[in-house]
């Protein structure tokens, strides 16, 4: 088991502790409720140094993000930032991923901690053109500071004027007395903030003036649960979960960021799928009834006949009833489609919506 | 960790409070905190009759679900409505606004087979 700089540091804080990914991480200090509330209303930071990066630098750099990523990299600018996924051979996804344009020639990676070894192996299978690679993973740590107050709170911390970074932009510079800090309006809440990106050397001394910044904000650290919580609501999608080797980003609803702008790692299969339209759809849904949907449940029809599976449920602290997302064939996936979530004997009625559940 | 030495306990984790042939059950602070927020507390069982270590319920936290076993046979006579709107009160008052069901007892021999609250503290590591 993998310790993050941090680890000591949560554990003082009386959170309590699982294995995630390899690494030990926190899922909860206070409750997940209270941490939720607390990200939705205000700032908290979540530890999730367990992310890799990887660095591709050279003149082949941009070529070989290309050839493995399905979002167009050639539209990043110097200090833009890219969501994508890397999609593989056979019509599914080896990981999603964001891509930042550091500089000219130079990009950092940001996978999943689950798929590091994964997602190394694969892109340097693909490289063929000689770009370099480095894998970072295990020398940096992230911090998410998430929530509407965490611009205010954080301002007095850098030089750099926060509200001025525009979502999905970064800079690279001054943060809580550390140069060269990745400052990136980036966030897996919906609810605005920033991620930061320092070396493990530096992360605690972040960490505290952090705390420091945001006590008369109400700033709390917040686990893996309501990280949880929080994206579902938003409905972004968790790899492992709601996408994986056998799921499209077509179907995903990931059309978005698969771009035929460019040949890329079975790009023809996908346009195919696009252009034909996909047999099943990711779909999110609200339980009419009470209940909560959960990872694996079965999702039938009226006639208790079993049409797809629920790959993400939570009881969202938000709205307070039962949400999720699953793949159904296409015919039951536009909105206000009933659907049936088998819990334990029961078949709760379920509503097809539109995303974000939190709005 | 609270463990009132008046009730009776399972390896469970749940507390039975003894009223001659009625008893209340719940579960123990120690499982509501290792569960974390509750947010859902479903008994489908009211009026029926069951068995000892039969499942009566279920409890969600955020992110785990819970099979609640009876400790004892018995007919399930209420059931606290509250929690189907307060759930969190089985978090903030396990041994008391956050009870669960009554149970009449078909066998009330079966009571004397429960833990004490010391044999309870020693399960779970007190």
């Amino acid at each position: 088991m993998k310790n993050t700089a941090l680890t000591k540091t949560h554990e003082a804080l009386g959170a309590k502790m699982v294995p995630f990914a390899g690494y030990n991480m926190p899922v909860q200090y206070e409750g997940v409720n209270i941490e939720h509330q607390t990200v939705r209303q205000g700032v908290g930071v979540f530890d999730v140094s367990h992310m890799g990066e990887f660095l591709i630098e050279g003149d082949q750099a941009l070529n070989l993000i290309q050839k493995v990523s399905s979002n167009d990299a050639s539209k990043l600018t110097i200090g833009k930032a890219q969501y994508s996924c890397l999609p593989n051979d056979h019509g599914g996804i080896v990981d999603d991923l964001i891509i930042y344009k550091i500089k000219d020639e130079t990009y950092l990676l940001v996978v999943n901690a689950s798929n590091i070894e994964k997602d190394w192996n694969w892109i340097l299978s693909k490289n063929d053109v000689g770009a370099e690679m480095k894998n970072l993973s295990e020398d940096y740590s992230l911090l998410a500071i998430q929530g509407p107050k965490a611009i205010e709170a954080m301002q007095s911390l850098t030089s750099h004027d926060l509200a001025a970074i525009k979502f999905y932009n970064f800079v690279v510079g001054d943060f809580a007395g550390i140069e060269n800090v990745i400052i990136s309006a980036t966030g897996y809440t919906g609810s605005g903030g920033f991620e930061i990106y320092c070396k493990n050397t530096e992360v605690k001394q972040v960490w505290d003036n952090v705390f420091k910044a945001g006590a008369d904000y109400g700033i709390k650290p917040i686990g893996l649960a309501a990280r949880d919580t929080l994206r579902l609501e938003m409905g972004y999608c968790l790899y492992g979960n709601d996408i994986d080797d056998t799921t499209s980003p077509i179907e995903a609803g990931l059309s978005w960021i698969t771009k035929f702008t460019k040949d890329f790692t079975n790009s023809e299969a996908l346009k195919a799928e696009k252009e034909r339209g996909s047999e099943r759809k990711l779909i999110a849904f609200e339980l009419d009834e009470r209940g909560i949907p959960r990872h694996d449940y079965d999702i039938v029809d009226a006639n208790g006949n079993k049409i797809g599976v629920v790959t993400s449920g939570t009881m969202s602290p938000s709205l307070g009833k039962g949400i999720g997302l699953g793949y159904v064939p296409t015919v039951f996936a536009d909105v206000n489609s009933k659907i049936y979530i088998q819990i334990r004997k029961k078949a709760i009625p379920a509503t097809v919506v539109k995303l974000p559940f939190y709005k | 960790m609270n463990i009132p030495s008046e009730l009776k306990y399972t390896k469970d984790h749940e507390w039975v409070k003894i009223n001659d042939d009625v008893v209340t059950i719940g579960i123990t602070d120690f499982a509501q905190s290792e569960l974390g927020d509750i947010v859902y507390v479903e008994v489908e069982t009211l009026d029926e009759t069951l068995e000892a270590e039969e499942v009566f319920g279920t409890v969600e936290a955020v992110k785990t679900v819970s099979d609640l076993f009876l400790p004892v046979s018995g007919e399930i006579i209420e059931f606290n409505e509250t929690l189907e709107d307060e759930p969190e009160k089985v978090n903030s008052d396990p041994y008391g606004e956050g009870w669960m069901i009554k149970v009449k007892c078909s066998d009330v021999s079966q009571i004397e087979g429960l833990m004490s609250a010391d044999d309870y503290k020693s399960l779970i590591g007190g």
